[in-house]
């Protein structure tokens, strides 16, 4: 693990995380830093508290649910749970992505203008400028340029997809984290989705949780396995760079995992 | 092949006469249910359609047993518009906003049980009681230097009987607006109140618009809180502070008249009344249907 960290610089940083949802602990002692510019996948089981973990970054799990965090989580530097912080801008700065397409009932370009909206006023051609980069970006555009007016729910499943990753980068964070983005799509719009997070590494740094190995090998710079112990509290085994787990892992559970041979 | 994978076999006597009999009495309750509203509307028709003429909706009533003139009640159709309208106008938004209060900020607090138990009870008091309630404290008061009956008093009885029915049915819409919309605002960076005006709210407009509706309904047929707030007159609206007309009491003092052409005139303004209800219904749903 020694020779990553020298790479670049921190985006989000876990130290010692614990979750509870109500009295039930769902991740213990979590450490694990996520680095700027880079793609980390999460993998593991289901009930392994993948999901929980990236839901604790941008403190979206305390809007469904009763959780709660103990331990130190880190956003270039700054207390994710200090008291201080506000959780508008905290969300702006780390977006989402969730597993099902969730566009809002409004048309395309509504739906990527929205959270530019919510922040500021903008004047109208900047806006569209920033609609279009967006759209641009979530490898959008050319299927619905002429449409913009169109409902966001027309769109078929993989298109309102990319139009929620399209509205999450419109508002420029720093950190997106993706929520099994692929689940419930099929096997062309999910290699679309994995060719635009090809194509976002650059600019942005993503974590994405996935339960699909091949796509963590595809498309990760680092991976981090979860997996839950035998009171089914999910904890992280191993993290390394996705070559080295797929190749090498040190853990032998990893091993198992990721060969195939349990979860 | 045996008999059990025989597919044209029928099923056996007890499960099909299960399923006959269960159909048949949903369908001939439903028949039941559908036959006095059917009735009512027939009745109605029936009565009041031969004397809708134009003059109903631009003359003044004629006076009791002068034939010789056409009457209408275009001034009773004035009132009822004017008051449901001002009614409307206080109970919506109020209504709206109580709404927002109790699915978003009370949610299950002590303050917000309160207040949805009290509504409860409010929605049902008879609507005599509300009129009774407007009677003391608008029309036995003195406003803008008048005392009495007005239409003012009306709307205000009318908007209380209102507010309740906004209330409970914005917020079951509310309640209804699917999570993952509010967690992709909020993920947006959105706060509360954004995501609610700008999503919650928006989504849940048609069934709010639903709810104004029954309550503009309910409103609009409303006898009793009128006889003591707004009471009636024979002559034109001319302002909110004078007693107002309305199709509801001209109905009820025309329908136990001795003079048989106001009876047959009760019919035709029960008429206009559902006229008036079901275009109101129409207006607003051909409205909330564009967006």
């Amino acid at each position: 693990m020694l020779h990553s960290i020298s790479q670049s610089e921190l985006a989000l940083s876990a130290q010692n995380v614990d979750v509870f949802y109500g009295d039930r602990k769902a991740l213990s002692s979590i450490s694990m830093d996520i680095y700027l510019g880079q793609v980390t996948a999460i993998i593991g089981p289901s009930g392994c508290g993948k999901s929980t973990f990236i839901k604790a970054l941008n403190r979206i799990g305390e809007l469904e649910s009763e959780m709660r965090v103990q331990g130190q989580l880190e956003f270039f530097g700054q207390n994710i749970y200090s008291p201080r912080v506000n959780l508008n801008r905290l969300r702006r700065q780390i977006g989402m992505v969730f597993q099902k397409p969730n566009p809002f009932p409004m048309s395309i370009y509504d739906n990527v203008a929205y959270g530019v909206r919510v922040f500021s006023r903008v004047s109208r051609s900047l806006l569209d400028e920033m609609v279009e980069k967006a759209l641009a970006d979530a490898a959008l555009w050319d299927e619905v340029k002429d449409n913009l007016k169109k409902s966001a729910l027309s769109l078929s499943g993989g298109q309102q997809q990319r139009l929620c990753i399209a509205r999450a980068l419109a508002v420029k964070p720093r950190v997106l984290l993706m929520d099994e983005p692929c689940s419930a799509l099929d096997p062309i719009a999910t290699m679309k989705i994995e060719e635009l997070i090809n194509s976002l590494r650059q600019e942005f740094t993503i974590v994405i949780v996935t339960h699909n190995m091949q796509q963590a090998a595809r498309i990760s710079d680092r991976t981090a396995f979860f997996s839950t112990d035998e009171s089914r509290i999910g904890q992280l085994v191993e993290l390394d760079d996705t070559q080295k787990i797929f190749s090498s892992a040190t853990n032998s559970r990893t091993r198992d995992y990721v060969e195939g041979r349990f979860g | 092949m045996t008999l059990e994978q025989q597919l044209t076999r029928p099923l056996s006597l007890d499960r099909r006469i299960f399923s006959y009999f269960m159909s048949a009495i949903a369908v001939l309750f439903t028949g039941l249910a559908l036959l006095p509203l059917l009735s009512v509307l027939f009745e109605i028709l029936r009565q009041g359609l031969p004397n809708l003429k134009w003059e109903v909706f631009t003359n003044l009533p004629a006076p009791a047993g002068d034939t010789s003139v056409v009457g209408g009640f275009a001034n009773a159709i004035q009132g009822t518009v004017l008051m449901v309208s001002m009614a409307a106008l206080f109970s919506v938004p109020f209504g709206i906003a109580i709404a927002v209060y109790l699915s978003e900020i009370g949610k299950s607090g002590a303050i917000a049980q309160t207040v949805r138990f009290v509504l409860s009870i409010l929605s049902a008091v008879p609507s005599i009681v509300v009129g009774v309630f407007a009677y003391a404290v608008i029309v036995l008061s003195t406003i803008f230097g008048y005392r009495g009956f007005s239409a003012l008093a009306g709307s205000f009885a009318l908007a209380v009987i209102m507010l309740p029915i906004v209330v409970l049915s914005t917020e079951e819409a509310l309640k209804l607006v699917p999570k993952h919309q509010r967690l992709a605002s909020a993920a947006l960076g959105a706060n509360s109140m954004q995501t609610v005006f700008k999503i919650v709210l928006k989504a849940a407009l048609p069934s709010i618009t639903t709810g104004v509706l029954l309550a503009i309904a309910r409103a609009s047929g409303e006898t009793a809180p009128l006889i003591f707030t707004a009471l009636f007159s024979q002559t034109w609206v001319e302002q909110i502070l004078n007693p107002t007309p309305s199709l509801s009491v001209m109905i009820y003092n025309y329908s136990s008249s001795a003079f048989p052409e106001q009876t047959q005139m009760a019919w035709t303004a029960s008429l206009v009344l559902l006229g008036l209800v079901t275009i109101t219904n129409l207006l607003s749903r051909l409205i909330t249907q564009k967006r």
